[in-house]
């Protein structure tokens, strides 16, 4: 694929426009090296499906989530309502994001602040753009035979309910989906919420990624598929413990999705 | 007669008294915490009730026990209905009162109570096998010692008592009826499914006298157990049986995911933000003088619906076994911080009751009885949530603690101070430039 299409919202802007859809990056997607490929293959998918979007850019800033769930409201508060004002200001009224935490923060505790617009999350994206045969992915491609599980980011399944979307955009995969024994809302977290992934763990007998990691690994998959970076960083770091990094990939479905259309 | 129907009037008014009195107690408590509103969407919140409370839904994602406690809670719900007939009786000294009345029908409901009395039965027995000889791992954490196991014995062993009782009775006076002598007039078999087995099997050989004072002991007893039962609840984890309902009715209607927004924050930052906001301005009349306190560092500080779920919970640790962090060997367990709540809460209430309500004990919630470490344990993930047959939300109460302990004592642990300095300072939770966000664009 070619050169990708990034516009900024102040961009589009200039030239009289209006997005259909912001694409919220976070600052996983902006800052990890890891979470950064997640991010090209959305744009990589966007780009494909010519999705009128456009990000923030340098205007973007941390939702609060992580800043909120470590008790400080005041944190919280001073990027909600910036952010808020922001958004408003461009008149955004739909957004994707890269990442469930965004998704959740933005979504339900935004609105009582005064924010109105619609929140998604990529793979309901992905799901409506395959639906609506935007999106065609290869037949019998790389996937052929590959054995998938999916791990429920707490932040998509619990705190949303959203369980079939991921699977169903998965199953579009040509390959197995294998359910690992804790799945969807009896899915075992990856250790990071509640802004864990910050700080070393409390005194325990064992990491919680290396818990949900022997979930994963009884499934004997090629592929562990995520639809968050936080996840995405848990599972690659218990793979990696238990040193089956050359087998297995941790891969978020926005990646999978474009191998699958060779993009 | 007369003498046991006063015997009887005293302890329907002592029984239903207490229980009236103890249920105020608890109204009392609950109401110390700070107001929330649930009064919306009611056809929901009826529907919510209905399917989770009446209905077991949420038990039924562990189809074993969810069967045993089908037993005995359909069983519980429909004896109830026999208690009419025992208050009538008692008061007004009859025997039997609805049997001349409802026929075939009275044996068809008693039959019922019956068999589901014998599953109730078998059901009791198989719970006191999980909790004492199985030794089922969430009946056996470090806070289910001492009190909160007894206590979950006790239930179990008045229900056998109960249930004795009641066969007891209705088996003695089969034996009587069969010989013509019971109070019922006539003679015969009541034809109820299972005493009229157990009666000739077991009181046959009895003669008049004994079975009459045998029918008395189980009539009298049933009565006694159901009114020590009622008044014993409010200090047990049983009275979940009673708050399942406005629990469920009362709960959460909003995606598990977001977190209260705190609106003395948000009215703090607004103002911060607002260029023509004058710090120096006298408050508005309608502003408080003393603000709230930021999160909650002890019960009065978290909301009534928080103290509603600390009596809600029956201990049975579903939260718990599916909390990822207490899983990996952390000192979590949200039941813990559920009945951590609880005895915070009575603590409070008795100390108000007895010395006043500005009463101050110097002991909080978050320090003497829920620990620091515990709460940063928490990944926030929802499973506790998910998990509880009673929608209660363990969640909530762990981010107000954590709220306390960041924004009034700026107690945080030190990597996370870090990250909370970087979104403050760059908008993001790590190091890096607020300007180089947007460089992955570049690296293509």
């Amino acid at each position: 694929m070619s050169q990708l299409n990034i516009p900024t919202v102040a961009e589009l802007i200039a030239k009289n426009e209006q997005p259909d859809i912001l694409f919220w990056v976070g600052c996983s997607g902006s800052f990890d090296d890891r979470a950064k490929k997640i991010t090209k293959a959305i744009v990589k998918i966007l780009n494909y499906c010519n999705v009128k979007f456009a990000v923030l850019g340098a205007e973007e800033s941390c939702t609060g989530d992580p800043a909120k769930r470590a008790g400080n409201e005041f944190s919280f508060m001073m990027q909600a309502i910036q952010n808020i004002e922001l958004l408003k200001g461009y008149n955004i009224k739909k957004i994707v994001t890269g990442c469930p935490h965004c998704f959740n923060t933005l979504k339900n505790e935004y609105p009582d602040l005064g924010a109105d617009f619609e929140v998604i999350h990529h793979t309901q994206l992905i799901n409506q753009l395959i639906k609506e045969g935007k999106l065609l992915l290869k037949d019998g491609g790389t996937f052929k035979g590959k054995k998938i599980t999916f791990h429920d980011p707490c932040y998509l399944g619990r705190a949303n309910g959203i369980y079939e979307i991921p699977r169903d955009v998965l199953k579009k995969l040509d390959a197995e989906l294998h359910e690992m024994k804790r799945s969807k809302a009896k899915g075992l977290c990856c250790g990071a919420g509640g802004a864990q992934m910050f700080k070393e763990a409390e005194k325990g007998n064992k990491e919680v990624n290396v818990e949900r990691t022997e979930d994963a690994l009884e499934v004997k998959p090629d592929v562990i598929a995520t639809g968050c970076p936080f996840c995405n960083t848990m599972m690659t770091d218990g793979v990696k413990y238990f040193e089956k990094e050359k087998e297995i990939k941790v891969q978020d479905i926005a990646e999978l999705i474009a191998n699958a259309a060779d993009l | 007669m007369i003498i046991s129907q006063v015997l009887f009037g005293i302890l329907l008014v002592v029984g239903f008294g207490l229980f009236a009195k103890n249920i105020i107690a608890i109204r009392q408590n609950i109401n110390l915490g700070k107001d929330l509103d649930r009064s919306d969407q009611k056809g929901k919140r009826i529907k919510t009730m209905l399917l989770v409370a009446f209905g077991q839904k949420k038990m039924f994602q562990r189809l074993l026990p969810a069967v045993f406690h089908l037993f005995i809670y359909v069983a519980f719900l429909l004896t109830s209905t026999e208690l009419i007939e025992i208050i009538i009786d008692g008061v007004f000294g009859f025997h039997r009162f609805f049997h001349p009345l409802l026929g075939s029908f009275y044996t068809l409901i008693i039959s019922t109570i019956e068999v589901l009395s014998v599953l109730a039965f078998v059901a009791t027995l198989v719970f006191l096998a999980r909790r004492n000889l199985l030794r089922v791992p969430r009946f056996h954490m470090s806070e289910m010692t001492g009190w909160p196991k007894l206590d979950g014995n006790i239930i179990l062993y008045l229900e056998i008592i109960l249930l004795v009782c009641v066969f007891t009775m209705n088996g003695a006076d089969e034996a009587l009826y069969l010989k013509g002598e019971s109070h019922v007039a006539g003679q015969g078999s009541f034809g109820f499914l299972v005493s009229s087995y157990i009666g000739p099997w077991l009181f046959s050989s009895f003669d008049i006298e004994t079975l009459h004072v045998l029918e008395r002991v189980g009539w009298w007893g049933h009565i006694l157990v159901v009114f020590g039962f009622l008044n014993y609840l409010p200090i047990s984890k049983h009275f979940h049986i009673i708050m399942a309902f406005p629990n469920t009715y009362f709960s959460n209607l909003k995606s598990k995911g977001g977190l209260t927004n705190l609106s003395a924050v948000k009215d703090e930052v607004t103002k911060m933000f607002d260029p023509n906001f004058d710090p120096y301005a006298a408050p508005a009349e309608t502003e408080q003088t003393v603000p709230d306190r930021f999160g909650a560092k002890d019960v009065e500080d978290l909301t009534w619906k928080n103290l509603m779920d600390a009596y809600t919970c029956t201990e049975c640790g579903r939260c718990t076994s599916a909390c990822p962090a207490n899983q990996t060997g952390k000192k979590l367990s949200p039941r813990k911080i559920m009945m951590d709540t609880r005895d915070r809460l009575e603590e409070v209430g008795r100390g108000k009751r007895k010395n006043g309500k500005d009463f101050q004990d110097g002991k909080a919630l978050l320090g003497n009885y829920i620990s620091e470490e515990e709460i940063w344990a928490c990944t926030s993930c929802n499973a506790c949530v998910q998990e509880c047959p009673v929608n209660i939300d363990p969640l909530s109460i762990i981010i107000d603690l954590r709220r306390y302990a960041v924004m009034e004592e700026s107690k945080v642990p030190s990597e996370l101070a870090g990250m909370l300095t970087n979104i403050e300072n760059n908008g993001a939770p790590w190091q890096f430039a607020q300007a180089d966000r947007f460089k992955w664009a570049e690296e293509q």
